[in-house]
Parts: structure tokens; sequence; C-alpha cells
């Protein structure tokens, strides 16, 4: 079977973020960017499929040049090979616009399965795949946190979290799935992966290429448009109690929670 | 031309989830700036008087979606039913929630519907009769602004908790029947079966208040004491990353960036340190209170009332002095 990774480079979650001073966008330059933590289980799930079930991993990406170091640890931990979309055009695409980009890259691989991460924890948007489902008229299965190939080589089935529970899902090839924390254990790159990885092939794909228009992606194709980022606002320092006894402390607390925050 | 407002009224199993009447609430507020009409959309099977009882919660109008392909949730049938009400209603503003439903849902339907979505929103409002939509992005380090100026609906997915529910009034909608024109053929993906996990609990993603335990509870009995504390002041219980990977509590409980963002009016943080992957997840909560015995961990940064000692005498006085409060 032919399965598609859509990753995702994200700043890594310690990163400190600052506004630029336009409050457009975030400062880029000294933040560490790492594989979307969600797509790792992703490119996991993939290669123990491909594991059981033979067949070909492929890596797609949409974005600036850094982010093909996303996509060699990805190969690094197996994956076969990527197509990097790469455009000046494709800048400041909304969802709509990246899953246009992907689709564009993804529908001449004709895969039985595009995996996604539930989310990327930039934005925590968890758009990109239902979009890209839609606009490849592919069912989708999104949150999966159990999957279990069908006797058919076709079809799985899904597990799904939701609120007190879980969906069961079937759901019939090629669809878009998107991975949740608990799906498997991603694998570290081994350093034979790593060696191998450097002479894996990233295939760049720009927009001429892709056979989309200026129109369909970037900043002016974009429906959502940024405003302005806001700093947090400043919480005013919480009243913290210490070195007293036990009781003393809890009572205090209890007494503001009803008294001052009215909330009990 | 497009106006007024509409709400995706998720139900499941015949009731409506609290979100909806969120929506209904917000959805009211907002079309009092923009204009035009407050409506719902409902989908599922044999929910015809369920719909109409929005009326009573401000809906002018209730679009449904009622027939067997509807009975359980899947994304393809949802979809073209809301896309379907969406097109006949044609409102400027059309809202879901962030629940798991309608974070599956509304991407398609913004595909479906060629516009434009803001996920997760914590604040709506109108400014230049535009929908301005205010979200928390970064793993909560900064928030973002953003509008749909072009094209409608201009959609938005709001956090559960952000807004209070409508309450019932003496109201009645006009009922309009939809038909999305889909067969059994079109649902690619479908339910076999929803699996219930402990009856009767709010969902932490719902909860109005929460007691999360850490790796400083140390084992998974030790969750007794948490369970204790939630039960007298109806709780829900959630844990850390680093509890759920201990396996002292189940995935379902975890709170943060790879768990569930909860909005409660109400955290109590008991031997959590405050990791940023936590804050993530449960940063915009109304109140926060932290136990912890470590007067440096960052959670105190971030916590309205903080008690520094070990959560193990804490908890069980905690408890009991809540009770003696609640009983007075
Ligand atoms: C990509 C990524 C995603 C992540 N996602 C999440 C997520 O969704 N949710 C999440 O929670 N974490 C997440 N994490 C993990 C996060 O970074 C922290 O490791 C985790 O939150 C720590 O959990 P903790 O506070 O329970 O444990 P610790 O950091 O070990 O803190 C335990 C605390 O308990 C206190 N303590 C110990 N004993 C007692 C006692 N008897 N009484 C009182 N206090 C006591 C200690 O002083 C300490 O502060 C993620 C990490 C990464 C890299
Ligand atoms: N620029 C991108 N390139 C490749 N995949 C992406 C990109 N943006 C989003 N995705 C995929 O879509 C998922 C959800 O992203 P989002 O909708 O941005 O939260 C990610 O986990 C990725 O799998």
């Amino acid at each position: 079977m032919k399965i598609v990774v859509c990753l995702k480079q994200t700043p890594d979650t310690e990163a400190t973020i600052k506004l630029t001073a336009d409050k457009q966008g975030i400062e880029e330059q000294n933040i560490k960017w790492v594989m979307n933590p969600y797509d790792e289980y992703a490119v996991e799930q993939a290669l123990r499929l491909k594991e059981k079930h033979g067949g070909e991993t492929v890596v797609v990406c949409m974005g600036p040049d850094r982010v093909t170091e996303a996509m060699r640890t990805a190969l690094a931990m197996g994956m076969d090979k990527g197509v990097h979309l790469k455009d000046d055009a494709f800048a400041h695409s909304d969802a709509t616009g990246t899953a246009k980009a992907l689709a564009a890259a993804i529908k001449p691989l004709s895969p039985d399965l595009i995996l996604c991460g539930r989310q990327a924890i930039d934005w925590d948007m968890a758009q990109v795949p239902a979009i890209l489902a839609e606009l490849l008229d592919m069912p989708q299965v999104t949150v999966v946190a159990k999957m279990e190939m069908g006797a058919d080589g076709k079809s799985a089935v899904c597990n799904r979290r939701i609120e007190g529970g879980e969906e069961v899902v079937e759901v019939k090839f090629p669809a878009v799935l998107t991975c949740d924390k608990g799906l498997n254990e991603p694998r570290y790159a081994s350093l034979p992966g790593i060696m191998k990885a450097k002479k894996k092939e990233i295939k760049p794909l720009g927009l001429a290429e892709s056979g989309l228009s200026a129109n369909d992606v970037g900043k002016a194709s974009s429906k959502v448009q940024i405003l302005e980022y806001l700093p947090l606002p400043e919480r005013p320092p919480g009243k913290v109690f210490k070195e007293q006894e036990t009781p003393d402390m809890v009572k205090q607390v209890v007494k503001l929670l009803r008294e001052e925050a009215k909330i009990i | 031309m497009a106006s007024g407002v509409m709400i995706f009224a998720e139900q499941r199993e015949g009731k409506f989830r609290k979100i909806a009447f969120e929506l209904l609430n917000i959805g009211k507020q907002l079309k009092d700036q923009v204009g035009g009409p407050l409506s719902a959309v409902v989908v599922g099977k044999g929910v015809e008087g369920l719909a109409q009882d929005l009326g009573k919660f401000g809906a002018e109008k209730v679009y449904l979606v009622d027939g067997d392909l509807f009975a359980n949730y899947s994304s393809e049938g949802y979809a073209a039913a809301v896309a379907a009400a969406a097109k006949k209603a044609d409102p400027a503003i059309l809202l879901t929630g962030a629940s798991t439903m309608g974070k599956d849902l509304s991407p398609r339907v913004c595909a479906k519907l060629a516009t434009g979505l803001s996920s997760d929103c914590t604040k709506l409002e109108v400014q230049a009769g535009k929908l301005i939509a205010t979200r928390p992005v970064y793993s909560g380090k900064c928030y973002v602004k953003t509008q749909v100026p072009n094209t409608t609906p201009q959609m938005a997915a709001v956090r559960p908790n952000a807004y209070a529910a409508a309450a019932a009034g003496g109201g009645s909608a006009e009922l309009v029947k939809v038909d999305p024109g889909i067969g059994p053929d079109s649902l690619r993906a479908k339910v076999k079966e929803v699996v219930k996990s402990a009856a009767g609990k709010v969902d932490l993603t719902e909860a109005n208040v929460i007691v999360s335990g850490g790796r400083g509870i140390k084992a998974a009995e030790n969750f007794k004491i948490l369970n204790e504390l939630a039960d007298v002041i109806g709780a829900t219980v959630g844990a850390s990353r680093a509890a759920v990977d201990s396996g002292y509590a189940t995935q379902d409980m975890q709170v943060g960036q790879t768990g569930k963002v909860v909005n409660p009016n109400l955290y109590i943080a008991c031997g959590i340190s405050g990791a940023i992957q936590h804050l993530a997840g449960m940063r915009t909560s109304k109140v926060i209170v932290a136990v912890n015995k470590d007067s440096d961990a960052p959670i105190f940064q971030k916590a309205d009332y903080g008690i520094v000692d070990d959560l193990f005498k804490v908890v069980p006085i905690m408890t009991e002095e809540f009770k003696k409060l609640l009983a007075e």
C-alpha cells in the first residue's frame, strides 16, 4: 500500500515566542524548530503499516527551506522519500491554501492512506486534514487513538476519543486519518537510519510544477486574515501561602475561593 | 445577501450538548450587532421534537436534517447536512463548538462552503460588521485575532465553557426541513459502535470544576483522595501527562497540549509542576489553585491561589473544608 504522511515543522513547545513589532507575526530567528509532535505518531503509524503490509511511504511537507530538517528526521525514522512543497508563493497560506497545495502534491501519488497529525501545535487548528479530505473527496477519521487494518487491506477500524468515551469508526480507503497520542510510541531515528536518510530523495515542488495558480495559495488567497497577535494579558500575582500550618493555609484558600473569587 | 447567525446545535443520543446553548447565547449577542435572524441547525435521527425546543432558547429558525443516515455522527453525512442548511439559510456567521464533533465537522463544512474558519476561539466580537475571533496560539503563549473578510458564512469554532449557556425563555422557532440529498454510499466512514467510559461524569472539556493530579500523586490508588475532593465540589478529575504516562491515570484524563484543552471556572492542580505543555491545556481556566510542595514550581506563577505543602496533607483537609462550607 502507498501511505502519505503530511508533516509540518513547528516551533518546539518550549520555544520562547516573541511578537514582531508590527504584531503581524512572531520573531522566527531564535526558534528551535521540530517535527510537529502529533506528526511523529503519523510517521510511526506509516512505518508500522509498511512493516506489516509492505508498500511505500512518502512524507509531504509545505514550508520554507528549514522544513527539510524535519523531513530528514522522518526519513531517518524510516520513511522512503519526501516531497517538499517549496515556493515563496505558498507562504502565509491559510488552512485552505495549505490543503490545496498538499492535495496538488498528493493526488499524483494516488495513496491508499493519508496520515496527518491531530493538529499542528503552533496554531492548534486541526483544519488542514479535513479540508484536504474534502478536496480529495476522501473520508476522514480524526483523533485516531487505535487503528486496525481490515482483512481486505482496503479499510480500517479506528477508535477515536470523544467526550465521555470512544467512537469506533470503520473507514474505506483511500482515507485521511489524523493521529492522536496513544496510537503508538514513535521510534527514535537510529544512527544507520540517519546515514541512510541523507541519500533519500526529497523532491522539491514549486507552484508551477504543482499545477496550482498564485490565486490558490499564499496570503492573497487566504480566506482567514490575521488582524494582529496579542501578548498574554498580565495576570495579577497570585496569593501563595507557605510555611504555615496546613489547616490554616487550606482554610484561607477555601475562604478566598468563596469570598474573593466567588467560585464555590 | 448573507445575514444573521447560524449555530450548529450539537446533540448526541437525543440530547443537546451544553455547547449548543453556549452558542445560542453568543449567537444572540452577535446577531444583535450584525442583524438578521438567529438560526440553529440540528442533525440526527428522530430529533424533530428536540429541534423545536431550541425556540425557547432564542433560535428563531431551526433547520432540521433528520434521517437514518444521521443516527450517528459522521464527518461526511453531517458536513453535507450542515452545508446544505447553511446554503439554504445563507447566514453571515456560522458557529460550531470546538468539541470533538465540532472540530471534526467545521473544517469539512468550511471546505464545502469555500469560506474561512477560525478554530478554538475563546472570544468573538463584531467590528465594522465583521466577526472578529480571538484565540490562544503557540501553546497559549500569545493570542491571535482573525477575521474572514471576503467570504460568507464567516465560520468560527468556539471553545466549550468560553460563554455562559443561553437560559430558557418563552420563544418558539420556525422549523425548516432540509434534505442534503445524499445516500448511504456517501458515507465511507461509519460509526460502528460508541464505547462509553465512566458513565455520568461530566467530560473534562465541559467541566466547570476540575481537580487534577500530577506525578506528585505517586500512584494510581492515590487518585482516591482527588476523587473524594472532586465528589464534594462536583468536579471532574484530570491529570498531567506525567501521571498518565506513569500509569496513575488514563489517557482520557490528560490535560494539556497532547491531551484535552479545558476551560473550567476552577482548576485545582495537585502535584503538578506547571510545564508549558500542561499550561497550554488549562491556562484559560478562570481561577487556578495550585498545591505543590516546591515553592519554586512554575505553576505558582500562573495560580490565583497557592499552597506550598504536601498534597497528601492538603487535599483531605481541603475536602473537609469544602464539605463544611457547602453544608452551611
Ligand atoms: C510534545 C510534548 C507534549 C506534552 N504534552 C503534555 C500534556 O498534554 N500535558 C501535560 O501535562 N504534559 C505534557 N507534556 C509533558 C510536560 O512537559 C511535563 O513533563 C509534564 O506536564 C509534567 O507533569 P507533572 O507536572 O505531573 O510532573 P513533574 O514535572 O515531575 O512535577 C511533579 C510536581 O509534583 C510536586 N510534588 C511531588 N510530590 C508532591 C507532594 N507530595 N505534594 C505536593 N507536591 C508534590 C513536585 O514538586 C513537582 O513540582 C508534554 C511534553 C512534550 C515534549
Ligand atoms: N504546511 C504543512 N505541510 C504538511 N502538512 C501539514 C502542513 N500544515 C498542516 N499539515 C498537516 O495537518 C495536520 C494538522 O494541522 P493544522 O490543521 O494546521 O492543525 C498536521 O499535523 C499535518 O499533518
